[in-house]
């Protein structure tokens, strides 16, 4: 899966690109995605449905928690214990313990999984579920999507967590049925499980947050603040680089135009999410709001390019990593967003909240 | 194995984007990678590293990406060991699979401090304080990995 940089970024990377092609061509390896099928792996595999409840996935990459979401125990590790996965299809994994997020009740309209995660964040810090599990439940998850509950996984590392897990519903098997997923084997908690810490969170009380530089656990909400310009804007990732994130954008871009001197970067994450936003006039929309529209690419979120910062410049994000030179110049600063905070700052050329457009 | 050098300290979360940024991630050259290891947070780095020095930092030091690059660059720098408070858990694996020792303990230990470490006593010392400390030894067959010298030397003797 070549996504973090390609299409290839320089030269070197081309080379290690080209590696990894002529590698994947002769060990015959069929689930090999390139430029043209590629996109944001935990963005791709869900949708190509190779991911179903039950899975112990590992994967080479810390936001492997993603699949946490589907019902499956899922944890990203380094490339050497992943060679040996591959090898010897074998992983050393330690038994974490757990903590408890209880999710309550309706979120209000421009509240979505990326303020959830946010506010949890927000409140444990980014080492707060350390080597832990974060298992969330309650009346409030039937009122999550399945892209909300991928996007709260997605960020589950963010704490420290070891994975992220949602328990599977009606709307998780019929993700799973509708991208082909293998049929799930669905694991429950014990009804008396033990639980190092509980957090009731009610969806209704929380508002568009924003995670200030430079780490995920300072995060505030807009009446905590001010006016903050910005240079660009970036909505995509593996955090929030799907359909229903570009619906959002667009509904608040339709028919406006970006502020001036704000570089607004749309990157739907997969092939599939770029043909679905196209169909539904979505590009036409980013564009006509005068957004670049790029290939599917991990590119800007880790620096790697497409989308790098100047030093001082301020860029809004519905990535998932905020630290010290993660978008480029160290001197450089990511504020954590959903995409409705991200295109309603767009339009207003500072850190603005749907809720006052 | 008995570890001895000056202590280089950073705070809490010290991330794998600070410990190598991403964009030199398009290299897996050991000694590139450790010309720019920790250079967004001290620019310095890589130029006043003795062989020896012993990072020391607070909690949750190395969250963030997956990238085993990160003790790969500190183990190249000439780093012999990484003590924190805590570790986040994917450089934690990292660490124990490409053989770059680490310790945890709350052990207060201040900048420029030299250090003896013990790990197979468990043992640090540190010479300028005069005070000796313990630690936890690693579960047996994480020392296996540790003493195979990492995980894929480690397999192969399977």
């Amino acid at each position: 899966m070549l996504d973090h940089f390609t299409p290839n970024k320089d030269i070197k990377a081309a080379e290690q690109s080209k590696k990894v092609r002529e590698f994947a061509d002769e060990k015959n390896i069929v689930n090999f995605f390139d430029v043209g099928e590629v996109g944001v792996e935990h963005c791709l595999l869900p949708e190509k449905g190779m991911v179903t409840a039950g899975d112990l996935v590992i994967g080479a990459d810390s936001h492997t928690c993603t699949y946490g979401a589907l019902g499956a125990f899922s944890t990203g590790v380094g490339s050497t214990d992943m060679a040996v996965g591959m090898a010897y299809g074998k992983a050393w994994l330690r038994v974490p313990s757990a903590m408890s997020f209880v999710l309550h009740g309706k979120p209000s309209k421009w509240v979505s999984g990326k303020d959830v995660i946010l506010h949890i964040i927000g409140k444990i810090g980014v080492d707060g579920t350390l080597y832990k599990s974060m298992e969330f439940s309650g009346d409030g998850v039937q009122n999550l999507t399945v892209d909300d509950r991928l996007c709260i996984c997605n960020m589950a590392i963010e704490a420290g967590a070891k994975n992220g897990f949602f328990p599977v519903d009606k709307q998780t098997v019929q993700y799973l049925e509708d991208h082909g997923a293998k049929p799930p084997r669905v694991y429950y908690a014990d009804p008396d499980a033990a639980y190092e810490y509980v957090m009731e969170i009610d969806l209704a009380e929380l508002k568009p947050s924003v995670a200030f530089p430079h780490l995920p656990e300072n995060v505030k909400t807009f009446d905590e603040i001010g006016e903050v310009k910005i240079d660009q804007v970036v909505i995509g990732s593996c955090t929030n680089g799907r359909l229903s994130d570009f619906v959002t954008a667009a509904e608040i871009l339709k028919g406006k135009k970006v502020a001036k001197g704000v570089r607004a970067l749309i990157i739907p994450a997969t092939q599939r999410i770029y043909l679905d936003a196209m169909k539904l006039g979505l590009l036409e929309i980013f564009v006509n709001a005068g957004c670049a529209v790029s290939a599917p690419t991990c590119g800007p979120c880790l620096g790697g390019h497409m989308g790098i910062l100047a030093k001082g410049e301020r860029c809004v994000a519905t990535t998932n990593r905020n630290f010290v030179g993660r978008m480029g110049d160290p001197g450089s600063e990511v504020y954590l967003a959903s995409p409705a905070v991200a295109a309603a700052s767009a339009l207003a050329g500072k850190l603005e909240t749907p809720e006052n457009l | 194995m008995l570890l001895k050098g000056t202590v280089i300290k950073y705070g809490d979360n010290v991330d794998t984007d600070v410990i190598i940024p991403a964009r030199y991630l398009n290299t897996s050259d050991p000694k590139e990678l450790a010309s720019h290891c920790m250079e967004d947070i001290d620019k310095d780095f890589a130029k006043k590293i003795k062989p020896g020095d012993i990072i020391v930092a607070g909690s949750n030091f190395g969250c963030g990406s997956s990238r085993e690059h990160a003790p790969i660059a500190i183990k190249y720098s000439g780093i012999s060991c990484v003590v924190a408070k805590s570790f986040a858990r994917i450089f934690y694996r990292n660490a124990i699979n490409t053989g770059l020792p680490i310790i945890e303990t709350d052990a207060e230990i201040d900048n420029g401090d030299e250090l003896e470490i013990d790990l197979a006593a468990g043992t640090i010392t540190n010479l300028t304080k005069g005070e000796t400390s313990t630690f936890p030894p690693f579960p047996a067959f994480l020392q296996g990995i540790i003493d195979a010298g990492g995980l894929m030397n480690a397999m192969k003797k399977i």
